[in-house]
């Protein structure tokens, strides 16, 4: 399990590949990627995330095992930015791999489901005017009942 | 003990983190010293449906106990992913 809580960009399309490269035997691997996505307005400035080092990270691990534990999965990948980011910035992303698709498809969602409300971090929208923390959604905590 | 707070919470109380003090026997006890401390802590800890607390950095609840604990974490539900 690699898990990496950063301030820096990522690249997408190199962390896919060295994931899918470094598996050995998995007939499957699936990625999801978080992008800031603007306002209805289009005018997102920035959105500010913040974390709470040290249990971040332990929670996202605590999610992995979890994972682990009930699919037959071969590697899970989180990678999740905190800082200032911008519209269609990368924010984080999920892969996971395994023998076969659905295990792979279910671990990465279940891994989403529980990183969106799981995982200590906060996003604030900052607009030219304004700023407003981004109130959580009950339809992300009612996700969780599914697993 | 060493306080923290996250998101808006920090915010209102104009603060990230406060080394405290205290006989609290749970966190609900923590968080009526807090509450009587000023006025800002007053109005952080106003609605507590409104926050989700931490202990040793492991998601908890306000009645968990506090003996033994090194950190305490009050933040809104977490907005990940």
């Amino acid at each position: 399990m690699d898990i990496r809580v950063q301030e820096a960009a990522f690249d997408l399309g190199d962390e896919a590949r060295a994931f899918a490269e470094r598996q050995r035997g998995m007939g499957a691997v699936v990625t999801f990627t978080g992008i800031v996505r603007d306002l209805d307005g289009g005018d997102l400035d920035v959105m500010e995330i913040e974390h709470y080092p040290g249990m971040t990270e332990a929670a996202i691990e605590k999610i992995g095992q979890e994972a682990l534990s009930r699919w037959n999965l071969g590697d899970i990948l989180v990678i999740h930015r905190y800082g200032r980011l911008r519209p269609d910035d990368l924010i984080m992303m999920v892969a996971t791999s395994a023998r076969h698709r659905v295990d792979a498809f279910q671990g990465a969602e279940f891994l989403m489901d529980f990183l969106k409300s799981r995982a200590p971090f906060w996003k604030k929208e900052v607009t030219g005017q304004d700023a407003a923390w981004v109130a959580a959604r009950d339809e992300d905590e009612d996700a969780l009942s599914r697993w | 003990m060493d306080v923290l707070y996250f998101a808006w919470v920090r915010e209102r109380i104009g603060r990230p983190k406060d080394r405290i003090e205290t006989q609290a026997a749970t966190v609900r006890d923590l968080v009526e010293e807090l509450r009587a401390r000023e006025e800002r802590y007053a109005a952080a800890f106003e609605d507590l449906s409104a926050l989700r607390v931490a202990v040793d950095q492991e998601l908890s609840d306000f009645d968990a106990s506090l003996a033994g604990v090194r950190e305490v974490a009050f933040f809104p539900p977490m907005t990940g992913g």
